[in-house]
Order: C-alpha cells, then structure tokens, then sequence
C-alpha cells in the first residue's frame, strides 16, 4: 500500500509543474505585453513600468521567471487581482465555501436520486420501469445544462414564484460569515426566515448541477447492480430465503456501490466545470463565477492562480479517490 | 502464415475470406446495434439533422438573418398572438426562429465533426506512438495528457478561447484539444495490449517497419472502443461548443449557433419563453440522438456484453 502511494503522490509532481507551466505560459501566449495586461485598462507612467518590470522579473531570462514563479506559488503567493487588487489565494480562499456547498448539495441530491433509481431500474430489468428510469437518465445525461437552468427559472421562478433568480441570500438577511457555509451561517445567525431562504436559493442550482452527476450515477449503479445479481453469493443468499430486499440492499448493493462510488468521487472533479455555467447563470459567488467574471474582466493574474488552485484540488480529489479505491480494491494496488 | 514466402498464389482466397469475414462482421454489428431499439431511433434522428443541415436553404421557410421589423418576438403559430408566417415564433429582432434553428443544425454538426475529427486523427497518433514506442516519449505524452485532464474541460477551453480570441473556430480548437486525452489513452491501452500478440510479432518478422505495424496491423484492432468515445466526445463537442457560445465566448451573433442563440436569448427569458426553450430543445434532441447512438454502439462493439 505504502509503494502504490508513494508512486500515485509521485505522478503528481511531473503533472503538478505541467499545470503551472500551463498557467505561467498562459500569459505570456496573451496578444500584447504582460505588463500592460497586469497594469489593466487605465495604463501605466513609464516609471512604474520598468518598477513593475523589475518586480515581476520581466528583465530576466524566461527560466529565472518561471523559477521566481514557481518558488512563489510554494509560498502560497499566487499573485494579485488587478481588479480588487487583493491576492488571489485570499479570494479564492473566501469564495471556495460557496462552490463546495453547491457541490456538496448537488452531489448529495444525485446520490440520493441516483442509488435508488439505479437499484429499480436493475431489479426490474427490461420493464418499463427500468425502461423509462433510463431514457430519462439518458436524457439528463445529454442535458446542456445552461439551458436547463434557465428552464428552471422559468417555470419556478417566472410563473410559480417558488424560487428566487440568482444569489445565495435575500438581501433582507445580513450577518458575518462564520463558516462560510451559508445552510451553517443562517442557523448560527438565529435570524427568523434565514435559513428558508438560503435553502429556497439553493435548490434550483443543486437540481441544475447535480442532472448529469445524477444521471451517470444511476446509470452506473444500474449496470454495476446487474453485474453483482447475477453472482453467486447473490443466489445463494436467495437460496437461503433472505428476503428480497435484504439480499438487494444488503448482499447486492454493498458491492456494487464500489464502482459507483469512485464515479462519486470523479464527479466531483467534474462539478468544478459544471459549476462555471451553474454560477455564471445563477450568480452564485463562488469559484466558476469568479473565474468566468475574470476572463472575461481580463484579470489575467486571477485567472492563472485560479487555474493552478481548481488543477490542484482536482488533482488532491482525484489521488483520494485513487487511493481508496486501492483501499477497497487490493487488486488495483498491485498492477 | 505461409502467404509471407509467396503472396501472389495465397493472397487471392485470403482476400476473399477477409472480404466475407468483413462482411458477416458487419452484419453481426448491425444485429446487434438493430437490437437496441434507442439506438435505432437516434440514427434516425440523426439521419434527419443531416437532411435538415444540407438542404437548410430548402427548407428554411425564412433567411436566418432575415430581419422582419414588423414581427418582434411573435410567439409561435399555436400560441395567441402568434402567425403562421412564423411557425415557431421570431426573435427580439425579428427573425424566424425556425429558420435560424434549421441553419443551427449546420452548425452543430459541423462543429462535431471537426472537432471529432482533430481530436481523434491528434489523440490516436499520440496515443500509438506512446504505445509503440514506450520509454521517454511515453512518459512525456502521458504527462501531457495527465496536465490537460487536470483542468476542468470547460473551464480550460474557455482560457484558450480567452488566449485565442473569441469565435467559432478557436472554440472548436479548444474544445478538440480538451478532448484528445481520452482518445491518447484508450489508443495507448489498445496498442500495449495488442503489441505482444502473434499477430504483430510475425508482421514484425515479416519485415513491416514502425508506421505499416502501428497503422496498418495494431490499428484496426484497436477500432471498437475509439468508435464508442469517438460519438461520446461529438456530443460532449456540441455541448461545449454551445456553452462557449452562451458565454459569449463561441460563435458571435449574428451566427445562428443554438448556444449563442440561447445566450442572446436570455435577457428575454421571462417575456417570451419560445426565443428560449427552441434552440436548448435542438441542442437537447441533437445530443441525445448522438448519444442514443453511442450506447448502441457500445452494446454492439463491446464482447463482454454480447455474451449475456
């Protein structure tokens, strides 16, 4: 197990400074000179510029910048916004709450959904059951869930009322962040009502992230379902006269939900995308908001420290899921 | 084995078997894929967006730019208010949706194609040089790929769109590149396992160099799994060509690409729900019967399903 860790931590490095290769070279492949892209829209004296030049090591050869900038990002310094001209770290540090509670609701929601509507669809092979559950996850699947959301919005927000547009809180609530998990925040507030909107803010984006998740999850279950029912063990429990749910939920389930959950696991790499588009539509402020807001604001120092930080937590997500998987399955360990 | 010493006198029956062979292969495929009652409803609908898309000037009942300055956001014939001019309602300046929809298909299916195509052609020559050839070349290709995975495939296409500037090619670029990892992988696992087989080592012995071996013996054998990821990724590639439209970032309006329709429809969202729903509900049915398709596919290609 110790040799199987060792080697995974140790692909990460090589990737590691792929990534921030990518993200050093980023700016220097922008049309234009660095610095007046770091200087922003309202230019620069020339005095200032050979001071920022110096700063940054602009005077330098290429390799001594990229080792300046390497050597700063172990710091932790992955610059400054041009815009809020606040570090990066910082800003992500305090938008990253509100992207892993979306996440953490979507994924929550497609487990909850997923699982059982998998198991049905197994249990009733080829049914009409089975039948319509997966249509309708192929159909979640092939979802564009920018539209998806604005369908939503439509029908909860524009003729129901049910659901606010966008935001995370009403603005009739205030009170310090404390976690930053604003479902902890509002009941930690004691404010009447808090709570209820910030549930009644989250539902629609949960729902709009969590479709594919949910839809592959239940997929995936059902396939993995269909695999372990046809196993020995499964029919010896039968033959044994277990109920049929104990030996579904019990024998079955617990051993397909292996696969199924290294699937969790890599779909939560995948919400960090999906929540650029639920964000962006919903103007919930966390990490994709902030990326797609700064793309397109060009703070490109945002964007590049941004980039190194999702890479990395996909990459530490991804090592975990890898890694637990070589916990429940001895077999991966010894390839 | 033999027709290596004399090829013109064993050549002549094994090309006919390898003919017929071919023949009850694909004949197999067909059953099988025939059998997936969903897969043969999304060839269908495939079949018709490639009708729609190349005769679009012959069914289109308007131009797609065409601007009807007395019509602004008339809702669909069905709805009150609405013209049978306009079957599917207009748009903020005029347009007929339905005409811009039909042109869209163009434009979805040519952005899959393309986008396919770079990606697959790029992944499957990485990916069997990493495989032939191991050694350093492999671990740098893999490493490469391992970078690109490790961002989100959205969130690096539109940092690329951003270096590149905005527009449908770069996006399709983008989105090709974001793509190609999964096509290196699945090419480099098929040629390791496929290279120690007997098949290749007598190719090899028989004289046939590097390219002939990787091309001509180990390719054809590494097809099935490439054909499945092959139209996963032509629907992951309209989904992400028309996000980054949304975001303003893909084709630019006037283009009558579904997302960038979506993205210009927006604002209008709570007065005219048509200018909304219709472009989403293409992108939707298109990528659907691609993926519809795919799942045929793979229960038809894929041997350990056939069996049960």
């Amino acid at each position: 197990m110790l040799r199987f860790l060792a080697t995974r931590v140790g692909l990460l490095i090589p990737t590691f400074i792929g990534v921030s290769l990518v993200a050093f070279g980023f700016i220097r492949l922008l049309p234009g000179d660095p610095i007046l892209i770091f200087a922003g829209e309202h230019g620069i004296t020339p005095e200032r510029y050979h001071q920022v030049a110096m700063q940054y090591g602009f005077d330098r050869p290429i390799w001594t910048q990229y080792f300046h900038y390497l050597g700063n990002l172990l710091h932790g310094d992955f610059g400054q916004s041009i815009v809020t001209r606040r570090p990066v770290l910082r800003e992500f540090i305090t938008l990253f709450p509100a992207t892993l509670e979306l996440s953490v609701c979507a994924i929550v929601f497609a487990v909850i959904i997923g699982v059982p509507a998998g198991v049905l669809a197994a249990v009733k092979r080829g049914s009409v059951v089975d039948q319509g559950l997966m249509g309708t996850a192929l159909v979640g699947y092939s979802m564009p869930v920018f539209w998806w959301a604005l369908l939503l919005v439509i029908f909860f927000s524009g003729i129901l009322h049910w659901t606010p547009v966008s935001g995370r809180m009403d603005l009739l609530y205030f009170f310090k962040p404390v976690t930053g998990f604003m479902l902890i925040d509002s009941l930690l507030s004691g404010q009447k009502g808090a709570f209820t909107s910030a549930v009644s803010h989250l539902i629609l984006p949960t729902i709009v992230l969590g479709t594919i998740p949910l839809a592959v999850i239940a997929r995936q279950t059902r396939s993995a379902m269909l695999e372990v029912l046809g196993e020995d063990y499964v029919r010896t429990a039968r033959a044994k006269g277990l109920s049929p749910f104990r030996v579904v939920g019990i024998h079955a389930l617990r051993n397909a939900l292996i696969p199924v959950i290294t699937t969790i696991g890599l779909q939560v790499g995948m919400m960090m995308a999906g929540a650029i588009l639920t964000e962006t539509i919903f103007s919930w402020p966390g990490i994709g908001k902030w990326m797609v807001d700064s793309v397109f604001r060009r703070d490109y120092p945002v964007v590049q420290g941004g980039l190194i930080l999702i890479a990395g937590i996909i990459m530490i997500v991804n090592l975990v899921v890898d890694l637990l998987y070589g916990l429940v399955n001895p077999r991966i360990r010894h390839r | 084995m033999v027709e290596t010493t004399n090829p013109t006198r064993a050549d002549m029956p094994l090309k006919k078997v390898a003919r017929d062979a071919r023949r009850a292969m694909l004949g197999e495929f067909w059953h099988y894929f025939a059998e997936n009652r969903g897969a043969v409803l999304g060839l269908a609908l495939f079949v018709l967006l490639v009708v729609v898309a190349i005769f679009a000037p012959l069914i289109a009942p308007h131009g797609p730019a065409m601007q009807d300055r007395s019509a602004l956001l008339v809702p669909p014939a069905w709805e009150a208010g609405g013209s049978s001019t306009y079957l599917l309602g207009t748009d903020a300046v005029g347009r007929d949706l339905l005409s811009r929809l039909i042109y869209g298909a163009r434009f979805s299916l040519f952005i899959g194609v393309v986008v396919v195509g770079i990606s697959l052609v790029g992944g499957i020559l990485l990916g069997l040089v990493a495989g032939y050839f191991r050694g350093w070349i492999d671990i740098v290709i893999m490493r490469v790929m391992d970078v690109i995975l490790s961002f989100p495939s959205l969130l690096l296409a539109l940092v690329l769109v951003a270096v590149l500037g905005p527009g449908l090619v770069n996006a399709m670029i983008s989105v090709a590149l974001v793509l190609i990892p999964h096509f290196v992988r699945l090419t480099r696992a098929a040629v390791m396992a496929e290279a120690g087989k007997d098949y290749v080592v007598s190719a090899r012995v028989a004289g046939a160099g590097p390219v002939r071996l990787m091309l001509k013996t180990i390719l054809p054998n590494c097809l099935a799994p490439l054909i499945v990821q092959a139209t996963l990724s032509f629907s992951e590639a309209i989904l992400d060509a028309a996000a980054l439209g949304f975001l303003g970032m893909g084709a630019q309006p006037p283009t009558p690409e579904w997302g960038t329709m979506l993205a210009e429809a927006r604002e209008f969202i709570l007065r005219a729900w048509w200018v909304v729903t219709f472009p989403g509900l293409a992108i939707l049915i298109t990528v659907l019967a691609v993926n519809l398709i795919g799942d045929g596919l793979r229960d038809a290609l894929d041997p350990k399903l056939k069996r049960s």
